[in-house]
C-alpha cells in the first residue's frame, strides 16, 4: 500500500507550520504504511558554494559535534543540527567534496542528501512514533514530502524507507511496486550508479539521477519512467523549488491533489489533505495517468 | 411507543465526535428514517451495508467504498467520492454531487448510481445490473467486463472502454479514446432511447439521448464458438 503526502506553501504563514501541518497528513496515512515514514524539508537555502547534508548514523551516541569539528576543520561548517538519528550540517564547500570527505571519513555514516535546501529524515517504526521523535511539528519550509511505508519488495529497514535522495536537492517517494527492478538496477549500476539495497524505488531513484546526470529534464526523466519502468506506480518528486507527480498509465495507486490560495497538496488519500486549513474549499482533483503535474516556485531574482 | 411514519425528522451525526462504526450500526439498526452525517473528512466505508429505505445526506467528501452494498436507500453525498463508491450495490440509489474517484459502481448487482461530476477510471468495472449515470466523464476501462445493467456517461469515456463487455448497455455523449476488445459502437433503437430517456431523468440529467451513441458487446469473446474448438 503505502501513503504519500507533498505539501507545497504559497503564503509565509503555512511555510512557518509546514512541520505540523505535514505531520498531520502522515498521521492521516499511517495505516496505509505502518513500517516506515520519512520526510524530505526544503528550507533555509543556503549561500551558493555551501552544502547542507543530512546525515544518519545508526550508534545512538553518535559523536556529531565530533563530525562537525573535523568537517569545519576541512572546510568550515556551520553549527550541527542534531535531529533523533540524523544530522543537518552546512558545509562550506561544493557536494561533491562533502560526500567524498564524508565517505572517506565516516564510511559508517549514511548521507541521506545534500544540497542547497533539501533534509531527509527517515526510520523504520510506525509513523505517528516518527513523527514524535524527529520533532516534525517544530519544522518549517517552503514544500515537503512525507511518505509510511509497507514493504513489499525489501526489507523494513531505514535505507529501505522513503524519500530517496536522486540527486542534489532531489528525493522520491514512491507508492506501488515495480517489478523490473532487478534488471534495471543491473544496467544502472554499469551506467556508474550506485545502489545500497534491494529495494526497488531505490532503483526508480537511481534510473531518476541517471537520466538527468545524461542532461534530461525532470519531465523529461518522469516521462522516461513510462517507457522504462514496469510495475505500479504513483511517484512524487521533490526538487528544490517544487515537487512534481506521476501516476503510472494504470493507475492502480491513488493520488488526490488539491490547491488553495495558501497551498497546493497531493495526497494517497483525500483524509489526509482534509487535515489542512481551507481544505473544504479547495479546487481538488485526481491526478491523470500517465501525465507529469509540476508546481514550482518562480526563481529568486 | 409510536412511530410517526412521516415525522421530518433528521437524525444527525457528526463524524467529528461520533466514531465511524457507531454511525454504521446505527444506520443498519433503523427501518426507515432520514438521517445527516456531517465532517465526513474523507473517512472511509461511511454508510456502508445499509439494508433499509433509509435517506442519507453525507455533508462533505468521503473515502473509500462509500454507500458500498447498499439495499434499498438513498444515499446523497455533498461533495466528492474515494475509491470503490457504491461498490456491489443491491439496490436503492447514490448520488453524488462532486467527482468520484477509480471504481464507481464497481460489480454492483442493482439500483442507480448518479455521479454529477466526472467518474475516474474503472468505472462499472464488472456491473452486473446496476445503472450508472456520469454527467461528466469516465476515465480508461471503465465498464470493463461489465455483464448487465447500463452506463450513461455525459461527457468522454477514456480509454479501452467496455472492454471484454458482456451484456451491459453503454452510452456514451462525448468522444471515446478508444473501445476495448470486443466493444463495438451499436444501432441506437427505440427501446434504447426510451432506456436512456428514463435514465437521464432519473439522474437529472438535462440532455437529449439523441446525442448519445450506444455501445456494447460484439459476443465474438465470451460465446463459445465452435471453429474454435480445436484451439481448447
Amino acid at each position: 500500500m503505502c501513503g504519500i503526502a507533498g505539501l507545497f506553501s504559497k503564503s509565509p504563514e503555512l511555510s512557518g507550520s509546514l512541520g505540523s501541518h505535514l505531520a498531520e497528513m502522515l498521521l492521516q496515512l499511517g495505516d496505509r504504511g505502518p513500517d516506515s515514514a520519512g520526510v524530505a524539508f526544503y528550507r533555509d537555502r543556503v549561500a551558493p558554494g555551501s552544502t547542507k547534508v543530512t546525515l544518519h548514523s545508526a550508534d545512538p551516541r553518535q559523536d556529531w559535534q565530533g563530525v562537525q569539528g573535523a568537517l569545519a576543520d576541512a572546510f568550515g561548517a556551520g553549527e550541527v543540527e542534531v535531529r533523533a538519528s540524523h544530522a543537518v550540517i552546512v558545509v562550506e564547500t561544493d557536494a561533491e567534496a562533502t560526500v567524498r570527505w564524508l565517505r572517506e571519513r565516516y564510511p559508517e555514516l549514511r548521507v541521506m542528501s545534500a544540497g542547497e535546501a533539501i533534509e531527509i529524515y527517515k526510520e523504520a517504526g510506525l509513523p505517528s512514533e516518527f513523527v514524535e521523535r524527529f520533532d516534525l511539528a517544530s519544522m518549517s519550509g517552503t514544500h515537503a514530502l512525507g511518505h509510511t511505508r509497507m514493504a513489499t519488495e525489501s526489507k523494513v529497514t531505514t535505507d529501505g524507507s522513503h524519500p530517496f535522495s536522486t540527486g542534489l536537492d532531489l528525493c522520491l517517494v514512491h507508492n506501488g511496486s515495480l517489478s523490473n527492478h532487478n534488471c534495471l538496477r543491473e544496467q544502472l549500476r554499469a551506467e556508474g550508479i550506485e545502489f545500497q539495497t534491494l529495494n526497488d524505488t531505490e532503483v526508480a531513484a537511481g534510473y531518476l539521477t541517471w537520466k538527468l546526470r545524461e542532461g534530461a529534464s525532470l519531465e523529461a526523466a518522469l516521462e522516461g519512467c513510462l517507457e522504462d519502468l514496469d510495475g505500479f506506480y504513483t511517484f512524487a518528486v521533490g526538487t528544490v523549488d517544487g515537487f512534481a507527480v506521476l501516476r503510472d498509465p494504470i493507475a492502480c495507486k491513488p493520488a488526490v491533489m488539491a490547491e488553495t490560495d495558501d497551498w497546493v497538496a497531493m495526497a494517497s488519500e483525500y483524509r489526509a489533505i482534509a487535515t489542512l486549513p481551507g481544505a473544504d474549499d479547495a479546487e481538488m482533483w485526481e491526478p491523470e495517468p500517465g501525465r507529469v503535474y509540476s508546481w514550482d516556485r518562480a526563481p529568486v531574482p | 411507543m409510536t412511530i410517526v411514519e412521516s415525522a421530518p425528522v433528521v437524525s444527525e451525526v457528526d463524524l467529528a465526535v461520533t466514531p465511524l462504526r457507531e454511525l454504521n450500526a446505527r444506520l443498519h439498526a433503523q427501518p426507515r428514517g432520514r438521517w445527516r452525517v456531517l465532517n465526513p473528512r474523507g473517512a472511509h466505508a461511511v454508510a456502508v451495508g445499509i439494508d433499509a429505505p433509509l435517506e442519507v445526506e453525507i455533508e462533505g467528501h468521503v473515502g473509500y467504498y462509500c454507500a458500498g452494498m447498499n439495499k434499498h436507500a438513498t444515499v446523497r453525498v455533498r461533495g466528492n467520492a474515494g475509491v470503490g463508491l457504491a461498490e456491489n450495490t443491491m439496490s436503492g440509489t447514490v448520488v453524488v454531487e462532486g467527482n468520484a474517484s477509480q471504481s464507481a459502481g464497481a460489480t454492483g448487482r442493482g439500483g442507480l448510481l448518479v455521479v454529477h461530476g466526472s467518474a475516474a477510471a474503472r468505472c462499472g468495472i464488472s456491473m452486473k445490473g446496476i445503472d450508472i449515470v456520469v454527467h461528466g466523464s469516465v476515465g480508461h476501462m471503465s465498464a470493463f467486463m461489465a455483464q448487465k445493467g447500463c452506463l450513461v456517461v455525459c461527457g468522454d469515456a477514456g480509454d479501452a472502454l467496455g472492454d471484454s463487455i458482456y451484456e451491459s448497455h453503454l452510452y456514451v455523449r462525448g468522444a471515446v479514446a478508444g473501445l476495448g476488445a470486443d466493444c463495438v459502437e451499436k444501432e441506437m433503437k427505440e427501446h434504447h432511447a426510451a432506456e436512456l430517456r428514463d435514465l437521464l431523468t432519473r439522474a437529472e440529467a438535462d440532455f437529449d439521448p439523441s446525442e448519445f451513441r450506444r455501445y456494447g458487446s460484439a459476443r465474438t469473446l465470451y460465446n463459445f464458438n465452435v471453429d474454435n474448438a480445436g484451439a481448447y
